[in-house]
């Protein structure tokens, strides 16, 4: 029996495969179809402080190995979430990540306090990086003095692990791996979808009522794997990877180039029980290769 | 909610472009509500990230019947199917038409495809009334003798008259209902197909003061709510609005729920 556990600050996770947030709900759309206690963890739909209609119609658009969505970060604000769905969540034994997002550094402290003092989050993974709100968050994502003062806001705020959600499109993705650890983050994931956009040729308009929006799905993984390199050698606080991962073979590429966790996102929405099976086919390629944890396949890399 | 694995039985072409697949889909056929859906993955599709979905057409003992016209990348390739082909299915999905209220008389109003996403409906509706199918063309009425099979009266309509009644199906609709006997039962109307009929059907049940349930057809994701994808404008009390998702929350809503300034003018 291999071990699959990873540990991320105080957080304790049965395996390494999780589900990222925006393709799960935030629990009961999926619990009939997949038993949530056998997911690493459940990564829900990013939470502001106050309840978020999102973007007009249409909001999503499929593209070749991909899918382009610009969806708006609806959600129904911590209150609703603490209300509505955290009692559903507190009937399952797998660990609770809330995904958090706002448009200032005080809207995403006030979240991190709430949630704190709530029971059934186990941690918080702070979305800096979704590139379809317009006010500050994006920023927060590429400015590496703003991304600083939202971790260190959050980190004050809370006791919970700390994940920050990087942004894709930086220059130097290590800096920002870099600054999480310095400002007291727990662990970081990425990537974020995209910035991405397609257009109708026949009416030369977007395909999203948003203009654009972020790209996710296959289509975006080697870029993902890259990422999850350059940010996994330049910190030492547990990584997780995300991005277009339908099979064991994606999630194992991530850990390899050093990721501890994956996430999976948009092949949720194809196949329900994806991150499931990912995990059978992790602990499969373990025991075939002789390694006694994924924990000893980590950062194995071979460049030379 | 299931997901299952079906076989394919057969796939037949029927006219204009429509075919209708038969699956053997014990867990679907066991649990199908009337204006329910099957979200599928189709094969040969691995581009694709997203299933389609498809209306329940009809279900008896194990198997499973979707009709649908091949008109797009997912129902083309749906259009290859073969006996002995899998289809993965997640479903039954969303909610789907209400019973009839006690003492009200039911009027079916269909456009194309429609009219087998009616048929679990007319089947299960404990008063046959009359049923109202419209399309482009003659090819485009389907399922008449399924209809009158079951007891109900169909009329139907073409836009270009080669068959039934010249125009559009909400002609005939305002026909029948202006030499309808005034003391009759009150009407429950019961619609899907193109969002202009439905938005005609609205209209007409706000005017005349019917219930009026229409199935929405809404480009869609994950299908079990968690995307957000195909979501629709509708009424809240005190004069606001919220998104609805179409997939769980609909895709039958009562016309009056929805924001129909937002959508599509109407076709009639």
């Amino acid at each position: 029996m291999v071990d699959l556990s990873v540990t991320i600050g105080s957080l304790k996770l049965k395996t390494p495969v999780l589900v990222a947030s925006g393709t799960f709900g935030y629990g009961p759309e999926y619990a009939d179809l997949v038993d949530l206690n056998q997911l690493g963890a459940m990564v829900v739909k990013g939470i502001a402080l106050e309840p978020t209609k999102g973007n007009p119609t249409p909001r999503t658009f499929e593209t070749a190995s991909g899918l382009l969505n610009a969806i708006g970060l609806p959600n129904p604000g911590v209150e609703g979430f603490i209300e509505q769905y955290l009692p559903f969540l507190r009937r399952y034994t797998v660990p609770v990540i809330v995904n958090i997002w706002g448009r200032s550094v005080e809207e995403y402290v006030a979240v991190a306090r709430r949630l704190d003092a709530a029971d059934g989050v186990h941690a918080l993974e702070v979305n800096v990086s979704c590139p379809n709100i317009k006010e500050g968050s994006a920023l927060f994502g590429t400015d590496l003095e703003a991304f600083k003062r939202v971790v260190a806001g959050v980190r004050a705020a809370t006791k919970l692990p700390v994940i920050p959600k990087l942004a894709p499109n930086v220059s130097d993705v290590g800096a920002f791996a870099r600054a999480a650890a310095e400002t007291g983050a727990d662990g970081i994931s990425l990537i974020n979808s995209l910035p991405a956009m397609a257009v109708n040729v026949e009416t030369r308009r977007p395909e999203l009522a948003n203009v654009s929006g972020g790209l996710t799905g296959a289509a975006i993984h080697p870029f993902a794997v890259k990422l999850v390199w350059d940010a996994a050698r330049a910190v030492d606080i547990p990584v997780i990877g995300i991005g277009g991962i339908a099979s064991a073979r994606e999630a194992l590429e991530f850990i390899i180039v050093g990721a501890s966790a994956v996430a999976v996102g948009t092949a949720s929405f194809t196949h329900p029980p994806t991150a499931l099976e990912v995990t059978a086919g992790i602990a499969d390629y373990l025991e075939r290769h002789q390694l006694p944890s994924v924990a000893a396949l980590r950062g194995t890399l071979k460049t030379n | 909610m299931y997901q299952e694995n079906a076989n394919v039985i057969s796939q037949e072409k029927v006219q204009g472009g429509y075919h209708v697949l038969t699956l053997r889909a014990p867990l679907m056929v066991s649990a199908v509500q009337p204006g329910q859906f099957v979200h599928v993955r189709v094969p040969h599709m691995e581009e694709s990230l997203l299933r389609r979905p498809f209306s329940v057409y009809r279900a008896e003992g194990d198997q499973l019947r979707i009709l649908y016209k091949g008109v797009g990348k997912g129902t083309r390739t749906m259009t290859f199917l073969q006996a002995g082909d899998t289809l993965d299915l997640i479903g039954p999905l969303g909610r789907g038409f209400p019973p009839l209220t006690v003492g009200r008389y039911p009027v079916l109003v269909a456009g194309g495809y429609g009219m087998a996403a009616l048929y679990l409906l007319a089947r299960q509706l404990p008063v046959k009334g009359v049923a109202f199918f419209g399309g482009r063309t003659a090819p485009d009425i389907l399922c008449v003798p399924e209809f009158e099979a079951l007891g109900w009266e169909v009329q139907v309509a073409t836009e270009d008259g080669s068959l039934g009644e010249s125009g559009r199906v909400t002609r005939l609709l305002d026909d029948w209902w202006a030499t309808r006997e005034p003391k009759a039962d009150a009407v429950e109307a019961y619609a899907c197909g193109p969002n202009g009929m439905l938005q005609a059907v609205a209209e007409r049940a706000r005017e005349h003061e019917w219930t009026a349930w229409v199935s929405v057809d809404r480009n869609m994701g994950c299908g079990v709510g968690a995307c957000l994808t195909c979501v629709l404008k509708t009424h809240t009390p005190g004069g606001g609005w919220t998104w609805k998702r179409s997939c769980t929350e609909g895709p039958v809503f009562e016309s009056r729920e929805i924001v129909w300034e937002e959508e599509t003018a109407p076709t009639s």
